[in-house]
């Protein structure tokens, strides 16, 4: 696709340099980043798509409020009236699919989408009366499409307030609003008032969503409201920095989208900023830090190759006790392969990663040899597996909680003192392994 | 008021674009996955744009085509987004919809050139217009809209009494589906499909974003009124059905009630009367209303009463 | 080289399962060999993985190593010979289906893709139904039930099935006595039959009573084998630790045990 637009273009653009661009992007830089913050609140809370049925529903209070208005021979486009008629359609909306929910056997998402639909037909049905009333409703459909390429000063006044009321809210009440996305029941249990809580939230997603609608139009408030929040998830498990990483990826997106949809006149404003924050999305999903997709692949090939390599070795080491006296010899495969439940396929994959990891040693015939190294980790391993298993009897109670067998160092998770008992008393057993000196261990591994 | 044969055109398309929703609607709600329909209905967008592209015509059979591939698609990345993005389900489905639509809204303005497709048009239909796009089938010349949307409603009609009890199963406990060997995916993908083909023969009635009330509302208020699935699905069309002939009669006869000369929205005016139906039902409802559920509170203050 | 086989009289076979919930272990390790014909409890404390295990074997969640063998075969190949009970949290009460109808799924397997529930299948319904002692509530609409009515409804879903071998999530929480010994009797006429239940039970005071077989599970199996010689304080301290209370419910489940073992 020809962008057809110089880069030095954009780059004045991006740095608000160009006059005639620079509202808008500030103004989408500002409502990227409200809608960031307001919109982590959403998702945290599972209801991303309360955004979708609130802006669908402000639109009947847009049509009533400029017929009214009209009729009563006032100015119907005052932008103050309309955005307080979306307000009032709005929340009524937001109480009627809780209303809805609450006392009929209507879910929720069907709740929401009735009164997305019967609120956006009625604005439609207001829409079209207010148009036979003359060219002074021509514009109005704006708050479907967006007006985002012609916004005005006002615009900016409304977001400014918005953005900042926003950042003051979250940054004050971060931990309350924490908790009660996390776990409401607990925090009305701490006495927290969860009712007000929530209706502030709500409130704030409201007020963002009311002034984003009559700027940049439905959908893109939407995607403001889900897209950067949902982008944000993936680089950081924690809450804090995750709200204030919606807020600056939305502003980036905003910042860029606009801008580069200001250089291409002809194309849809709104349309544009949505691909863009969806572009950062992806990128998010894929190579997010924290949950991203290549992250978490990589992770659980890890931990498959772990689980195999542990199954691998201890194998190998319980045969060596068995049969040869815990010395390290070759021993037949077949020992091996009947112990277990591997599949061919399976046990040539792992021995061809034992090989790489230099865990064996080359040798003749159907038989396998631990190396040096692999000897020690395959000691190790055996050595954990028991400490785990005695103290999954020792302390069965609490055990489920505390148990992380994959962990390379016991120590780490149970506490060195611990961990010596256990291993006092393992040693007393049949079961204790004397350690053999590995050129791989690390110093102050084995504490006893 | 005068009523055209015109009207009569009009209330017919209606009301078979509402039961050719309220159809599939009734195992979305049950699924708890309304806001699929939602989503959809925004998605298809680009795949109308893509057909018409390649086209260059308003033929139907591209079309829907296009839309049974985005339906899918829809409903494939919403899956992927959230399986292994770990996303919540809404919020996948509203990442997917909205970037969808915007593809779409980009490709409209693209292709206006070759094609006379107005993004209005395609979310807000123009009922009003379809007795005039007339079609001839045997000896009747019937409007486009109303052929199209008889085929698509007994498709999907059939489809449901072939596949009763699988989309029963799959919608009441799609574990079982599957350990019974049905692959409850399957079944899922069958009603996306669906869900976009209806929306794409729609949107010249109604447009596809009301079709989502006439693929929500109908069956909600059916819910309420029984418990059997046969008898929800029937009623979910009676509802659909009257909800848009009174729509239809409410856009011509109310505006003037309040001094405007002009009719307004037709397909605006089903989805509220739909909604006012629903009100009805969820106040008046005998077992579960809400004037039943105030209705014992005040029998213990006033036990004089009868 | 030869991979361990199990012969296809084995109701269920589990070889090195491990089961990990986002790389949290949850189950390490099944080794498992259930005879056919015994009422199997699965006992543990709360997160040992009980469910999980149910669910591994019936590919409702993904294994990060080893196999499960159901009849010699993998699961897939003999589904038809499994029949399952979830916990009634599960499902959506408001859903517009009778007693009747939920019961009748547990034929659709056999009926097969297109073809509707015809009188034949709705007579075996019927009949599940009856066994469970619910033929009167057919008609009712299921969030007309209660609790108890609601888990023998599905109970009567599997025994519709018609299956071989049986897992049961949790039947017994939180109903009434009256289902408690309906659920009871049922089982019994299943292991007369020869069918094989596995039971994931919560109240050790009446395993004793209930099981022949016994599975102690925590993360690991503890112990598995005929009740009365896998049901000892020892095996439960292991399983359990050292929390009062579980001690305390077994205490009191062993004084009324004839002949167990205890150390």
């Amino acid at each position: 696709m020809m962008l057809g637009f110089m880069w030095s273009d954009l780059w004045e653009v991006l740095l608000l340099q160009k006059y005639n661009t620079r509202l808008v992007v500030v103004c989408t830089i500002l409502l990227g980043i409200s809608a960031g913050l307001a919109g982590s609140f959403l998702l945290l809370r599972k209801r991303s798509l309360m955004s979708d049925t609130l802006s669908h529903a402000c639109l009947p209070g847009i049509g009533l409020m400029f017929i009214m208005v009209t009729l009563a021979g006032g100015n119907g486009k005052s932008l103050s009236l309309l955005l307080l008629g979306a307000t009032i359609t709005g929340l009524l909306g937001v109480i009627m699919v809780t209303a809805i929910r609450n006392t009929s056997r209507i879910k929720d998402d069907a709740a929401m989408g009735i009164v997305l639909s019967v609120f956006f037909g009625l604005g439609i049905v207001m829409l079209s009366l207010a148009q036979t009333m003359g060219g002074a409703a021509a514009g109005l459909e704006s708050f479907i499409y967006g007006k985002t390429a012609s916004m005005v000063s006002q615009d900016l006044h409304y977001l400014l307030w918005i953005t900042g009321a926003t950042l003051i809210l979250c940054i004050a009440l971060q931990k309350e609003f924490s908790l009660i996305c996390f776990d409401e029941n607990f925090a009305r249990s701490l006495a927290w008032p969860v009712h007000f809580l929530d209706m502030v939230m709500m409130g704030l997603v409201v007020a963002v969503t009311v002034v984003g609608l009559q700027a940049v139009g439905l959908i893109l408030i939407i995607a403001f409201m889900i897209i950067p929040a949902a982008s944000a998830r993936f680089w950081t498990e924690k809450y804090r920095y995750m709200w204030m990483l919606a807020g600056m990826i939305g502003g980036v997106s905003g910042w860029f989208g606009a801008s580069v949809s200001a250089l291409l006149p002809r194309m849809p404003a709104g349309a544009v900023i949505v691909l863009v924050s969806g572009v950062a999305f992806l990128f998010s999903m894929f190579f997010g830090t924290a949950r991203g997709v290549l992250k978490i692949k990589s992770r659980q090939s890890r931990m498959r190759k772990k689980i195999g390599r542990q199954h691998l070795l201890r194998a190998v080491y319980e045969v060596l006790e068995r049969e040869e006296n815990g010395t390290n010899s070759p021993i037949a495969l077949d020992l091996l392969t009947n112990k277990r439940s591997w599949s061919p396929k399976e046990f040539t994959k792992l021995v061809s990663q034992a090989k790489r990891e230099d865990h064996l040693e080359p040798v003749s015939g159907n038989r396998l040899q631990l190396s040096e190294s692999g000897f020690a980790e395959a000691a190790r391993y055996t050595r954990n597996h028991r400490l785990w298993e005695l103290y999954l009897i020792r302390f069965a109670d609490v055990a489920t909680r505390h148990v992380d067998r994959d962990a390379d160092h016991v120590e780490h998770v149970l506490g060195p003192e611990l961990v010596r008992q256990l291993e006092i008393e393992l040693d007393q057993t049949a079961h204790g392994i004397d350690l053999p000196d590995s050129p791989h261990a690390s110093i102050g591994e084995y504490s006893i | 008021m005068i009523w055209m044969w015109m009207d009569t055109w009009i209330v017919l398309v209606g009301i078979t674009c509402a039961i050719a929703c309220a159809l599939p609607g009734c195992f979305l709600v049950l699924r708890k996955m309304s806001m699929m329909g939602d989503a959809i209905s925004h998605a298809v967008l680009p795949g109308l744009a893509l057909a018409f592209m390649i086209t260059g015509s308003r033929a139907s059979l591209p079309m829907f085509i296009g839309a049974a591939i985005v339906g899918l698609l829809t409903a494939v990345f919403t899956q992927w987004v959230s399986q292994f993005g770990n996303v919540d389900r809404g919020a996948a489905m509203g990442i997917v919809f909205t970037i969808l639509f915007a593809l779409g809204l980009i490709l409209i303005v693209k292709s206006a050139e070759k094609v006379d497709l107005d993004a209005s048009c395609v979310l807000l239909g123009n009922i009003e217009w379809t007795p005039q796009d007339l079609v001839n089938v045997g000896p009747l010349e019937l409007p486009r809209a109303l052929v199209v949307l008889f085929i698509v409603m007994i498709l999907n009609l059939g489809l449901i009494l072939l596949f009763f009890k699988e989309f029963r199963i799959s919608a009441f406990d799609p574990e079982l589906a599957t350990t019974s060997g049905f692959n409850a995916g399957l079944m899922h993908y069958l009603l996306m499909m669906m869900v976009a083909v209806t929306t794409v023969a729609s949107f010249e009635a109604v447009g596809s974003i009301i079709v989502i009330a006439m693929l929500v509302v109908p069956p909600c208020c059916a819910w309420m009124l029984t418990d059997r699935l046969g008898v929800m699905l029937f009623l979910s069309a009676v509802f659909g059905a009257l909800s848009a002939a009174l729509g239809h009669l409410a856009a011509i006869v109310v505006p003037p009630w309040f001094g405007f000369h002009e009719s307004a929205s037709t397909s605006g005016m089903m989805a509220t009367v739909a909604g006012v139906l629903f009100i009805f039902v969820w106040v008046f409802e005998p077992r579960r209303g809400l004037i039943r559920q105030w209705l014992p509170r005040k029998k213990i203050h006033s036990p004089d009463e009868s | 080289m030869s991979v361990p086989t199990h012969p296809p009289s084995v109701p269920l076979a589990i070889d090195d399962l491990t089961v990990a919930y986002n790389e949290k272990p949850v189950l390490w390790d099944i080794d498992l060999d259930i005879p056919e014909g015994k009422l199997v409890g699965i006992v543990g404390p709360n997160g040992a993985g009980k469910s999980t295990l149910i669910k591994a074997c019936l590919d409702l969640v993904p294994r990060a190593s080893g196999r499960v063998m159901i009849y010699g075969e993998e699961y897939k190949k003999n589904r038809r010979m499994v029949g399952y009970v979830p916990q009634r949290e599960s499902v959506d009460w408001d859903f517009p289906v009778s007693a009747l109808d939920v019961v009748a799924m547990g034929t659709y397997g056999k009926i097969g893709w297109c073809k509707p529930v015809g009188k034949k299948y709705k007579q075996q319904a019927m009949e599940a139904l009856d066994r469970v002692g619910l033929a009167d509530y057919a008609g009712r609409q299921i969030s007309q039930l209660s609790g108890g009515q609601q888990q023998r409804v599905f109970l009567a879903r599997a025994l519709a099935q018609d299956a071989q071998l049986y897992f049961m999530d949790e039947p017994f929480a939180a109903v009434d006595a009256a289902t408690e010994r309906a659920i009871v009797t049922l089982l019994h006429e299943l292991k007369d039959q020869g069918k094989t239940c596995l039971v994931v039970h919560h109240d050790l005071a009446t395993v004793n009573e209930y099981f022949d077989w016994l599975i102690l599970l925590n993360l690991r199996v503890v112990k598995a084998g005929p009740t009365h010689e896998v049901f000892t304080a020892e095996n439960l301290k292991a399983t359990y630790g050292g929390t009062l209370s579980a001690l305390a419910e077994a205490g009191e489940a062993l004084k009324q045990t004839k002949g167990a073992i205890t150390s």
